[in-house]
């Protein structure tokens, strides 16, 4: 079941770049890519649980800004060790200059 | 007089000190504004190339240069200029581009850091591992798997690291192990399953370059072969690992805190290039995802926040080694950096707090 919550502004998330997005007990990572799409990814590195929101972010690769171990943040897929679990991914809706996640169901 | 048993630590890490470290947010990092950081933390395949490009050509110029002047007395001191660029400043690229922020290209990263590999003697899959809890848990006891100098530092031990004689025998024994596909329960505990087999092939690999090369040398009845490949890392390393020694030896222990476990030293150009600039190492483990060719910048970015760096090598050492002559009969004992009056304090920790020299 879709559950959806405001995150941000969508200006918020500078291009090429991510901000970090807690919720209750929970942490997300929220991305904008170079072709200006949002997305939402768990916001903890599956490696050593170090907050992605301070790597860097190169085309639509975040890296953990501790090991640098790279995942494609569209589908959570690791790219590079040490990362090698898949992160959790949300859907994200921007409406009106703002973004949302749906934390019902992340694959 | 000599330590008592019982005040000696077990580095190992199957051992009593193997439990948990630090969880990664209470690691001290000094603030940098996030966009300051991203410029800092910015890829380049250009810096790199040129660095890159140099290092190879001195490599393959002086390689050239001792194959021409072989058997003459100009071949000694050429010898000794080859080693030092292959030997110390591969072993300086093989962390680098380990760390994966060398190139913007990958494959330039994956090309130079096996290559590099093969050039110090190490193993790639297991290096990266061990690196990777090294940055996790950086000079905590049980838990580094590269603490360099236990305490109490044996002296004579130390001094041989200085030239990295047993650290290289240890590497060529390692080499030998893997490629009979056996682990250490030590090395167990980093290397992840998925990579065993890629370790075991390129330890393989790296003892069939060697025994090839061997192979030549003995067919020519001439050490030239070796001398340009295989031996240059026993006889060039030395200056990487006299610099290498200054990152965290005499320094605290169980602190998580890079300012006070590791040292930036200032080093003249030519040291600093073969080294590649690794001398900020306070800077790289607090970032390690900003390029060598950035630290520089990095380290003027938070420098009012952390201890005044060594103004040389000699400097370093001049602190080092009675620190670790004092260690020999107190292993308690640690050099206390201080921090300046406006820095940010080192967060509470819960180890044990040991004796500080002011």
């Amino acid at each position: 079941m879709a559950t959806w919550i405001e995150a941000c502004a969508a200006e918020d998330v500078e291009n090429e770049d991510l901000i970090r997005f807690d919720h209750n007990e929970q942490t997300f990572a929220i991305y904008r890519s170079p072709d200006d799409e949002y997305y939402c990814t768990a916001g903890l590195c599956t490696h050593e649980e170090v907050h992605l929101s301070d790597g860097l972010v190169m085309g639509h690769i975040i890296e953990c800004p501790m090991h640098n171990g790279q995942f494609d943040y569209r589908t959570g897929a690791p790219r590079r060790s040490p990362a090698c679990i898949k992160l959790k991914i949300y859907p994200v809706k921007v409406e009106n200059g703002t973004v949302f996640i749906d934390i019902g169901e992340p694959s | 007089m000599t330590a008592n048993a019982a005040d000696k630590r077990d580095y190992s890490l199957t051992g009593p000190n193997s439990g948990p470290g630090f969880t990664p947010s209470e690691w001290y990092s000094s603030r940098i504004p996030r966009k300051r950081l991203k410029e800092l933390m910015k890829r380049s395949d250009r810096p790199s190339m040129v660095n890159y490009s140099i290092w190879l050509g001195f490599v393959l110029a002086l390689g050239a240069l001792l194959i021409v002047t072989w058997g003459t007395v100009w071949a000694f001191p050429i010898a000794i200029l080859y080693g030092v660029f292959y030997g110390s400043g591969a072993d300086s690229r093989w962390h680098e581009c380990g760390h994966g922020t060398v190139f913007k290209t990958q494959w330039l990263n994956n090309f130079f850091y096996q290559a590099a590999s093969f050039m110090s003697l190490r193993n790639p899959y297991l290096w990266r591992w061990s690196h990777t809890r090294h940055h996790t848990d950086t000079v905590i006891v049980g838990r580094d798997p590269e603490i360099a100098f236990p305490r109490p530092p044996s002296i004579g031990v130390w001094i041989s690291n200085l030239l990295y004689i047993p650290a290289l025998t240890g590497e060529l024994n390692k080499m030998l192990k893997l490629s009979f596909g056996k682990l250490t329960e030590e090395q167990k505990d980093f290397l992840i399953e998925a990579d065993r087999n890629k370790a075991f092939w390129a330890s393989r690999i790296q003892l069939a370059i060697l025994v090839s090369i061997a192979g030549l040398s003995i067919s020519l009845q001439s050490w030239l072969p070796l001398m340009l490949v295989g031996l240059p890392t026993f006889y060039g390393s030395w200056l990487h690992h006299i610099m290498a020694t200054t990152q965290h030896a005499g320094l605290a222990e169980d602190v998580p805190d890079h300012r006070m476990n590791s040292r930036t030293v200032y080093l003249n150009p030519f040291f600093q290039f073969i080294y590649s600039n690794m001398n900020y190492h306070v800077e790289h483990h607090m970032y390690p995802m900003v390029p060598f060719h950035a630290l520089p910048a990095l380290h003027e970015e938070i420098k009012a926040d952390c201890p005044l760096a060594y103004p040389s090598l000699w400097a370093a050492y001049r602190e080092m080694i009675p620190a670790v002559l004092k260690q020999q009969t107190d292993p308690n004992f640690y050099i206390k950096r201080p921090l300046p009056a406006d820095a940010m304090p080192t967060p509470d920790y819960q180890r044990p707090v040991l004796q500080a020299a002011e």
